[in-house]
């Protein structure tokens, strides 16, 4: 596994367009290239694979110099060690799902194989189809064809536009439970652009955030989460997530509890099969699932309150405030969004410092 | 025999200048079609209306200017004969020359068109699997536009096997040399031999309808088994 950065400096001119960033990015993990459509994400992913010859870029994966425009090196497409997911399933049609597997395993050196072409039919649940035809598939399992043929080619880096995009509610839910596998079981990053927060929360560990052609922030998904100035935290679906490890099963009350930097949870325990006893999980909390109260509520029915800090304020649409809250922990503690309306706030004199009680009405797991 | 050895050699050689015609437009129209699929030169425009004008063009009027090209004095002849093959012009050789001007739109456009809705995708993702530009061509390129590929070839023959005024002007009407079918029928007309043309003619129908009706089935079936 690699240490080194995976480094990228490109400029792309399009009428209209700029594209100017300069990013240097985990080697291991999921990186979510977040943003607004036009903001650049795609044209970012297409630099870094070579699909761009006209832009002015550095492209430095794993320690290899990929491009460096200045220098007058570009490696084509074709000769750099990446796999490449896009947005619509684009198997060859003419080709079995075996033979498009094969495709770009038997086009790499062999010195550059690190796994059979077979590698991703467990990891994807492929098995199968091997003998179908593209056409013969749904489009949740024509994606995850797509991604099993992107990494049977061995890549050092593995870039994912917007993978499901094109599938509906249905698909997607499918689908997302073998992209998590996958992020456990990689050892290349992953570049991941997306629109979706929820895909975010669920999949990434390092969040970019674009906008009209440069990097607005950039920073681990947890904390660029829950930062008011960013739009990640914006929106309905604003939440904090938090990571944990799972301890003590009280299967008798149907609950779990989960440890995290600041306290615990209870939340209900819905897999079939529990989870062992310290396994790392992400949860999520909904800004608009935590409200606030400046006693210690007592005789309620919510399960968890958490004593917090009130750190910072932000608008929120029309009547609405996004309170951001510290939970003390020894580790630096933990961060939660509440949204609640203005009157409250004025009400109960919500400021930077108070200290509150945050009652959370719902936690759901993520990861 | 309900054709006379005439007859019959006239055919065989209507079906030597068409799979001739047809195997050189392979050659040179997928190069060509691919060519203008991808370029962004200010060329393509022009050059594709070059390629299409056969199709409206009169072929006495094309046949024509290839027959003052070809001819002792035309740009082509003199280059003919310096390379000692002598001149085409009412040879088997200027027969197929006209022939693959004559049929060019019948394989370039189809397949053009194929690569054009083909789109740049199946290029990217061969690309990022590790194919380069030679293997994608051969590999994906080629596969995808089949349909296209079929209907050019199909369309091509027919065309080269139907052509009668470009014939007429290049090639003449020398038995075994340049007579083909369709030149043929118009001697049995001449001669007023009329049961001997109703004969030829009636080859000639059966096959022309034998093939467009296999290029329809083809196509059906395409479209019912891609659309899923």
């Amino acid at each position: 596994m690699s240490t080194r950065l995976l480094q990228l400096q490109a400029r792309l001119e399009r009428p209209g367009f700029t594209l100017a960033v300069d990013l240097a990015l985990p080697p291991r993990g999921v990186t979510a290239l977040f943003g607004p459509s036009g903001s650049g994400k795609t044209s970012c992913l297409r630099v870094l694979a070579g699909l761009e010859p006209t832009a002015q870029a550095s492209v430095v994966v794993d320690g290899q110099v990929w491009q460096d425009s200045a220098a007058g090196v570009f490696l084509p497409v074709h000769r750099r060690a990446l796999g490449y997911v896009f947005q619509e399933a684009s198997l060859f049609e003419h080709l079995t799902v075996q033979q498009n597997l094969r495709f770009g395993f038997d086009r790499t050196p062999a010195g550059q194989r690190r796994h059979g072409w077979d590698h991703g039919l467990e990891l994807l649940g492929i098995a199968h189809l091997l003998a179908r035809r593209p056409h013969e598939l749904s489009g949740g399992e024509r994606q995850r064809v797509a991604i099993a043929r992107a990494l049977a080619t061995s890549p050092r880096l593995l870039l994912m536009d917007e993978p499901l995009a094109a599938l509906d509610a249905a698909r997607k839910a499918e689908i997302l439970p073998w992209m998590e596998q996958l992020h456990q079981r990689l050892d290349i990053p992953v570049v991941y652009v997306t629109h979706s927060a929820d895909e975010v929360a669920r999949l990434a560990d390092h969040v970019v955030l674009l906008e009209q052609g440069s990097a607005v922030a950039q920073g681990p998904v947890v904390e660029l989460m829950t930062r008011l100035d960013l739009p990640l935290a914006h929106g309905d679906n604003a939440a904090a997530l938090i990571e944990a490890v799972t301890c003590g099963l009280q299967s008798d009350s149907g609950l779990c509890e989960l440890r995290f930097d600041g306290g615990t949870l209870l939340l209900p325990q819905t897999r079939s099969t529990p989870l062992p006893d310290r396994t790392p999980v992400r949860v999520r909390i909904q800004a608009r699932d935590v409200s606030l109260s400046l006693v210690m509520p007592e005789q309620t029915s919510v399960l968890n309150i958490l004593p917090a800090t009130v750190i910072d304020l932000a608008d929120d649409g029309p009547g609405q405030v996004l309170v951001g809250l510290q939970v003390a922990g020894a580790g630096g503690g933990t961060r939660l969004l509440s949204r609640i309306s203005r009157l409250s706030c004025e009400r109960l004199g919500i400021a930077p410092g108070l200290p509150v009680f945050a009652q959370i009405k719902g936690v759901a797991m993520v990861r | 025999m309900l054709l006379t050895p005439a007859d019959l050699q006239a055919l065989g050689l209507t079906l030597k200048v068409a799979t001739l015609t047809t195997a050189i437009l392979l050659l040179l129209g997928v190069p060509l079609a691919w060519w203008l699929a991808r370029t962004r030169s200010w060329l393509k425009t022009p050059l594709a209306t070059v390629v299409a004008l056969p199709i409206v063009l009169p072929p006495s009027v094309l046949g024509f200017y290839l027959l003052v090209a070809m001819g002792p004095n035309g740009p082509v002849g003199q280059w003919t004969q310096a390379l000692g093959l002598g001149l085409l012009p009412f040879s088997f050789t200027g027969l197929v020359v006209a022939s693959v001007f004559y049929s060019l739109p019948f394989m370039v456009q189809p397949v053009h068109n194929a690569m054009e809705s083909m789109g740049n995708r199946p290029l990217e993702v061969a690309a990022s699997l590790r194919a380069s530009k030679l293997d994608t061509f051969f590999s994906v390129v080629l596969p995808l536009c089949r349909p296209g590929l079929v209907t050019g070839v199909i369309m091509s023959f027919a065309h080269t096997v139907g052509e009668f005024g470009v014939v007429l002007m290049v090639g003449g009407n020398i038995p075994g040399e340049t007579r083909v079918a369709s030149v043929q029928i118009y001697d049995h007309v001449e001669a007023l031999e009329y049961g001997d043309a109703h004969r030829l003619a009636a080859v000639l129908l059966v096959f022309s309808f034998t093939v467009l009706l296999a290029l329809q089935l083809y196509n059906a079936r395409r479209l019912r088994t891609t659309r899923a």
